[in-house]
């Protein structure tokens, strides 16, 4: 009996401190998130998106660090997405299991816990110093890839894992071939799932800083990289470079992390606007990925 | 009566690793039927039944030995193109598995994956397949809404007319109602009665009632051995095993 209260006590004790965590976890995240809006909220306007860094922190803004932004994540998304589905999609289909394939997968789940820094040193190593990719979009997008790449593999793998074998027998049972129920079947099903891995991938890599920093990305960029795609007066009237690709850069963090450091306070307003932009855009990555998995969530 | 036979198992053994499922099963099928595989539950029907389309092969550890006849031909010969056979031979699970798309889209997908897109030809095909599933009526308007929003007896249904529209010969049912309340149970033993009529038809179920009610023959099977094999109206009113009779009258599975 006595243990029967005593069990009781410890499970209202856990009740508490359990609540009491959470809310401290959340109180402190409302009170940086209302002390960042209330430092940065009234530098955010069309001018802080359009301009360039500068020496005077009240014109200074965020348009190269915005644009390359978009550079590396579109990078990024290009050298990491297929890759990526891909291994996921040969690992759980079609991969024979054996101590090979078991050694390669415990690999890349230790490799999606590996601190982001050590991927800025090999990414230095390799596509630096060996490719002389410079400090261009091309090597700070690679080196993202990278960093996403066995996260978007094992959330792939995840995903094929869990479409019900029912509706694969029932493919392979009308005469589909193993690509066929792969392709018209099990990836369909599948898909918001690897959606959302994607997605939650995606918004980790957009706020890394570490790894870019580490290649020497340069903090003050007062230009974009060459536009993809430009118009001209003569024949054949519209240029298309990928130049671009080859070009320095920086990103949202390391431009808020290049404002912080300074010791004007005024650049310290600039931060805090980089850094509601920054959060925006990564809680709504974030809010996708939820909706999409509760979308999926309710189908079977 | 003389009837034609469509699938002959020799000397079938089946294995799971170096677990024994199918010892030794001889057995003729008779085309035009409906053969009934009954005994109690773990005894290898499911076993057996996914011998004839070779869904075991999904199965990594899974083993057989023995021959089985399609018209003929071994299925398990070297040179079978097994997507040939499934469309030959097509299966209905025990439990309805439409896939996550339209009702038309589940009935084309057969039709789809053999490269044909003639959109009037699949229409057909979609339209005969639900009439001979005696779907027809009850979905025409809304054929492009989710299979998932069926009733469990629509949904199988859909299953039925699914492994229709690919024009199988012989159509495999895994305890085809066992997920189903008894009116739905009805409609599907009715069907399966009017679908023998052009197709061959097995029948797995551990209902003896189901078997005496939709089979033409029934083959009774017990910790992996068939025991007896015979027409329906014989194995129920003389069993000629000791094991037959005691299943039948409920002493055990
Ligand atoms: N994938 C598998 N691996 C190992 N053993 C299996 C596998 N599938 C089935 N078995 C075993 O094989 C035996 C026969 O299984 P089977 O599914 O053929 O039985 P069943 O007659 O269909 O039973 P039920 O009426 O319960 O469906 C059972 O003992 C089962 O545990
Ligand atoms: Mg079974």
């Amino acid at each position: 009996m006595s243990s029967r209260k005593l069990d009781k006590k410890v499970d209202s004790a856990f009740k508490f401190v359990g609540l009491a965590a959470t809310l401290f976890g959340l109180v402190v995240l409302a009170a940086l998130v209302v002390d960042v809006v209330s430092d940065g909220y009234h530098r955010l306007g069309w001018d802080f998106f359009t301009s360039f860094p500068s020496r005077k922190p009240e014109q200074a803004g965020i348009f190269s660090a915005w644009v390359g932004t978009i550079w590396i994540m579109i990078t990024t998304a290009i050298f990491a997405i297929p890759l990526g589905i891909g291994s996921g999609i040969y690992m759980e289909e079609y991969a024979k299991r054996n101590r090979w394939t078991d050694f390669i997968e415990i690999n890349i789940a230790n490799l999606a816990g590996v601190p982001s820094v050590i991927y800025g040193i090999l990414g230095l190593g390799v596509f630096i110093r060996l490719m002389h990719l410079d400090r261009s979009v091309l090597a700070g997008g690679l080196i993202l890839a990278l960093l996403i790449l066995p996260v978007i593999i094992l959330s792939t793998r995840e995903a094929l894992r869990s479409v019900p074998s029912s509706i694969r027998e029932a493919s392979y049972a009308l005469g589909a071939t193993k690509w066929q129920t792969i392709r018209h079947q099990v990836l369909p099903a599948g898909f918001g799932n690897i959606l959302t891995g994607v997605i939650l991938a995606m918004s980790r890599a957009i706020g890394e800083t570490a790894p870019l920093i580490t290649i020497g990305a340069l903090t003050y960029i007062p230009f974009l990289p060459t536009n993809p795609v430009a118009f001209n007066k003569e024949i054949p009237y519209i240029h298309v470079s990928l130049q671009g690709f080859f070009d320095p850069f920086t990103v949202l963090p390391i431009q808020i992390f290049n404002w912080v450091s300074r010791p004007q306070k005024g650049f310290l307003a600039d931060a805090a606007a980089g850094i509601i932009v920054l959060l925006t855009i990564t809680l709504a990555m974030n809010a996708a990925a939820i909706y999409l998995r509760y979308k999926n969530q309710k189908r079977w | 009566m003389k009837q034609d036979v469509v699938i002959q198992i020799q000397g079938a053994n089946s294995f799971y690793g170096k677990k024994q499922i199918l010892k030794d099963v001889t057995l003729d099928i008779p085309a035009q039927t409906v053969t009934a595989l009954m005994g109690p539950s773990g005894c290898g029907k499911s076993t057996l039944i996914r011998c004839f389309n070779r869904m075991n092969d999904l199965i990594s550890n899974f083993r057989f030995e023995g021959k089985i006849l399609y018209k003929g031909v071994d299925l398990y010969a070297k040179d079978v193109d097994i997507t040939d056979l499934r469309r030959e031979i097509g299966m209905v699970f025990q439990k309805p598995n439409p896939f996550p798309k339209s009702i038309y889209e589940n009935v084309a997908y057969g039709v789809r994956i053999q490269g044909i897109t003639d959109r009037e030809f699949i229409d057909g095909v979609v339209e005969e397949s639900l009439k001979k599933a005696a779907l027809w009526e009850e979905v025409k308007d809304r054929l492009h809404e989710s299979a998932l929003s069926l009733s469990g007896g629509q949904q199988q249904r859909i299953c039925i007319a699914r492994a229709l529209a690919v024009k199988p010969h012989v159509i495999l049912f895994d305890e085809p109602c066992s997920a189903l309340d008894p009116i739905a149970t009805a409609k599907i033993e009715e069907l399966i009665t009017e679908l023998k009529r052009n197709y061959t038809i097995i029948v797995v179920t551990h209902n003896t009632a189901q078997a005496a009610r939709v089979s033409d023959f029934t083959a009774f099977l017990y910790l992996g051995d068939l025991i007896e094999f015979g027409p329906t109206a014989r194995i129920f009113t003389v069993p000629q095993d000791k094991r037959t009779e005691e299943y039948l009258t409920g002493k055990f599975g």
